[in-house]
């Protein structure tokens, strides 16, 4: 074939004719014909080595036995694999412990994202402050309901949150109600309204709210005397709140405030843990079969609730 | 075919008249070509050694480490004194930029140069084909009589030799290039005890099979079929470009000579064939410009040696313009050439601007991130607290301490910046946070400047950002 290149009208055709124009039969560069026999021979081998063809209910396997699932569960499983001395860890820390650590704080914290945004962000929002006027706490601000130390954070998500603030619509004349308002604007802005004042603890609000209005950390009342309010700061909304209260059953238009429980279990361990120190025991004694009953619910693991806790702390408001 | 050949209206040889003259080199034939002295093949010598930086280059030492290391697990790229580091890379994208605009002036001025006496296709190849030469003849004949003689066991250890010899610079090419990219030293260590990295390994022997394939096999067939820049190239020519052409008005009519034969009566070309010969894609030249013709210039040394046998002038095969040939048109200065001014004018700017990067090469990378979610919070005590994200980057080769302050918002106070000890090539992200009494804000949106000061050191660190606050 090759003395023929000099002379391409001499070489045969194909018989395809286009004007004039002829299709020549001269070969094909020997580099690419073997390239293309080798491609198609890699064919055949992944054929035989990979799941190719269709048949009725499934394809063929293959002899490597490869399946995309099993590959993405070995690259899970990788992940894991450098996660585990981090989680492992992390599990025999205390918060407290985590927040000193900047390894383990730098690995809490890149390692919540993704936990905070499946369970946390729906109410709090993706980065803790959630949507102006939806009625949920900020997580970033300096005002906490139930106190803002690491441990704290903690017991709150193990927990579980629910206000309660019993409607006054029943309770109140009108007028005091307004003066109520008055005095939480005025507590606000810093500002002494002695009448007011007055009503709150004629009324019984310094019960729950303390006699200086600043609120109680064990119950979670809210402190009025901050430029934070838990709901709104708007005198209707004030209104609202005093008139229908939080939480209150026997009331329909009530205000609805629930931190769901994240580890009953947990929340049973700190509170004994809590106990213990307070009452001079160590706590590493104690015996959990006394305290435990198997039962305990748990939405989200120790470890995992740790991790926000350090997290929701990092935001920027941790005390 | 019949049906065409019985029309008489079409003329199939008129046809095919032009397209005869092409010969396509698909491969089948290996081309030996002949090796004659000359200038231009001095040249390409010159311009093949250029090539031994490649070998030598890693083993130059600079302050106890490598001169030249392109590392990047570490990600940083070290040359001589200077570190680059990824900030800085757009001085990457510029070197890149000059090079290909050098590419396209040097071939608008003189042609496909790069082909011709530096790319690594041609110059391997070169080498190639002369051990192969050396060890199987250097002309067709003697190699032809080589390949078609009995298999001996000199002709077996004969070829064991060639293909030894070209595996063994094959694997040079390889152990060179990785010895760019990881301690040169070491490489040979790791690799005279087995314990090279696979990595590493793998690339030695894509780079040995490669330089196998592509120099000792493919050879012109990739500057045929597989290079784009051989054809990228042929587009930068215009009829100002000086090539290796074929003086065709003074060398035709061609005819063999005779004995005392005077030239002036006939063409110069002796129809010798040495140019087609010595030709390294195996093109006849004297059929003008052509795809193969990789302007390596030499047919020209060929040429001007026949030229000296039959007394007649240098130059039937020479440097010219197209203008120059066939419009008798002087040669235009490379002022005067718009493309040239062009191109010179890319180049300046990117060398300027790879200058600029070299001399004003930052010591620190400071950057400072505003917190996107929430962009501010309201304090109890009503103050906004915005948050920020301090990245800085050491670049220089000492351990620092920086002082962080902030500066352009009055009654800002700063909040969790302690002083900082980075080391070499760390960066550390700290959280930052700032905080203003909302009374003395006065837009929502006002900016702000993060200061760093460096301990014992004139480094100046400085990064503006804007601190947000809700609509006054």
């Amino acid at each position: 074939m090759a003395e023929n290149k000099n002379k391409p009208t001499q070489v045969g055709d194909t018989g395809h004719v286009w004007d004039g124009i002829r299709e020549l039969d001269n070969p094909c560069p020997r580099w690419w014909l073997n390239a293309l026999y080798l491609s198609g021979l890699i064919v055949v081998v992944y054929f035989v080595l990979y799941p190719s063809l269709p048949l009725v209910h499934e394809s063929t396997k293959g002899l490597l036995g490869w399946t995309q699932i099993n590959e993405y569960k070995e690259d899970l499983a990788k992940v894991e694999a450098k996660r585990a001395p981090f989680d492992d860890k992390l599990a025999a820390m205390s918060v407290n412990e985590i927040l000193a650590d900047q390894d383990m704080l730098n690995y809490a914290i890149g390692s919540s994202k993704v936990l905070f945004g499946d369970n946390c962000a729906a109410c709090h929002g993706t980065g803790g402050a959630p949507a102006a006027g939806a009625g949920y706490p900020n997580l970033t601000d300096d005002d906490w309901l139930y106190g803002g130390t690491v441990d704290e954070i903690e017991m709150s998500i193990a927990k579980g949150r629910q206000g309660n603030m019993p409607a006054h619509e029943k309770l109140l004349k009108p007028e005091e109600v307004d003066q109520l308002v008055k005095f939480a604007v005025d507590s606000s802005n810093g500002v002494t309204n002695e009448a007011g004042l007055a009503l709150f603890n004629a009324k019984g609000c310094f019960a729950c709210h303390g006699a200086d209005a600043k609120g109680i950390k064990a119950m979670g009342s809210a402190n009025l005397t901050d430029k934070i309010w838990r709901f709104s700061g708007d005198e209707d909304q004030i209104r609202h709140t005093i008139l229908h209260g939080v939480n209150d059953a026997s009331d329909k238009l009530t205000r609805v405030a629930v931190m769901p429980q994240w580890s009953q279990k947990l929340s049973v361990m700190l509170q004994a843990r809590a106990y213990a120190i307070a009452d001079g025991e160590d706590p590493d004694e104690i015996d959990w079969t006394d305290e435990l009953d198997g039962t305990e619910a748990e939405r989200l693991s120790e470890t995992d609730i740790k991790k926000l806790a350090v997290y929701v702390h990092q935001f920027g408001g941790g005390q | 075919m019949s049906e065409v050949k019985n029309n008489p209206n079409i003329n199939i040889d008129d046809l095919y008249e032009d397209v005869s003259e092409w010969r396509i080199n698909t491969g089948d034939i290996k081309i030996v070509a002949k090796r004659l002295p000359g200038g231009f093949r001095t040249l390409k010598w010159l311009g093949m050694s250029v090539w031994s930086i490649l070998f030598l280059g890693p083993y130059i030492r600079f302050n106890g480490a490598q001169a030249v290391l392109f590392d990047l697990p570490q990600r940083q790229f070290n040359i001589f004194h200077v570190t680059i580091y990824p900030q800085d890379i757009w001085m990457l994208s510029l070197t890149l930029l000059f090079f290909a605009i050098l590419l396209a002036a040097v071939t608008s001025i003189a042609g496909r140069v790069f082909c011709g006496y530096f790319c690594f296709q041609t110059v391997w190849t070169d080498i190639y084909t002369w051990i192969e030469g050396k060890i199987e003849g250097n002309t067709p004949q003697k190699a032809l009589k080589f390949s078609k003689a009995p298999w001996t066991i000199n002709k077996l250890s004969l070829k064991a030799l060639k293909h030894g010899l070209w595996l063994l610079i094959g694997l040079f090419t390889g152990i060179s290039f990785v010895a760019w990219f990881t301690d040169a030293y070491q490489l040979w260590d790791d690799l005279f005890s087995f314990q090279v990295s696979l990595t590493a390994l793998i690339i030695i022997a894509s780079f040995t099979g490669g330089t196998y394939l592509f120099a000792g096999f493919m050879r012109e067939q990739v500057c045929f079929w597989l290079c784009p820049y051989a054809r990228l190239q042929g587009v930068m020519y215009d009829q100002d470009t000086v090539l290796p052409s074929y003086d065709a008005e003074r060398g035709e009519p061609r005819a063999r000579v005779k004995k005392g034969e005077d030239f002036s009566t006939r063409g110069s070309c002796v129809d010798c064939n040495v140019c087609v010969a010595v030709c390294p894609t195996g093109i006849d030249i004297r059929k003008g410009q052509q795809e193969g013709c990789i302007t390596c210039g030499l047919c020209i040394d060929a040429c001007d040696s026949i030229m000296d046998k039959t007394n007649q002038p240098h130059g039937l095969i020479r440097y010219a313009s197209y203008k120059e040939l066939h419009h008798n048109a002087p040669v235009v200065p490379l002022y005067k050439r718009f493309r040239v001014i062009i191109y010179g004018l890319i180049l300046l700017l990117a060398l300027s601007g790879i200058v600029y990067g070299f001399t004003h090469l930052s010591p620190t990378e400071f950057k400072v991130i505003h917190e996107r979610q929430p962009l501010f919070v309201l304090l109890s005590d009503g103050s906004i607290q915005n948050k920020y994200t301090v990245k800085l980057l050491n670049k220089t080769k000492n351990t620092i301490k920086v002082h962080f302050d902030i500066e352009g918002l009055e009654g800002a106070i700063l909040h969790g910046l302690d002083d900082m000890e980075i080391e070499p090539g760390k960066v550390v992200p700290v959280t930052a946070l700032v905080r203003v009494h909302r009374d003395q804000l006065d837009a929502d949106l006002i900016p702000i400047v993060f200061i760093g000061k460096v301990e014992n050191s004139t480094i100046a660190i400085r990064y503006e950002s804007m601190f947000m606050s809700p609509k006054q």
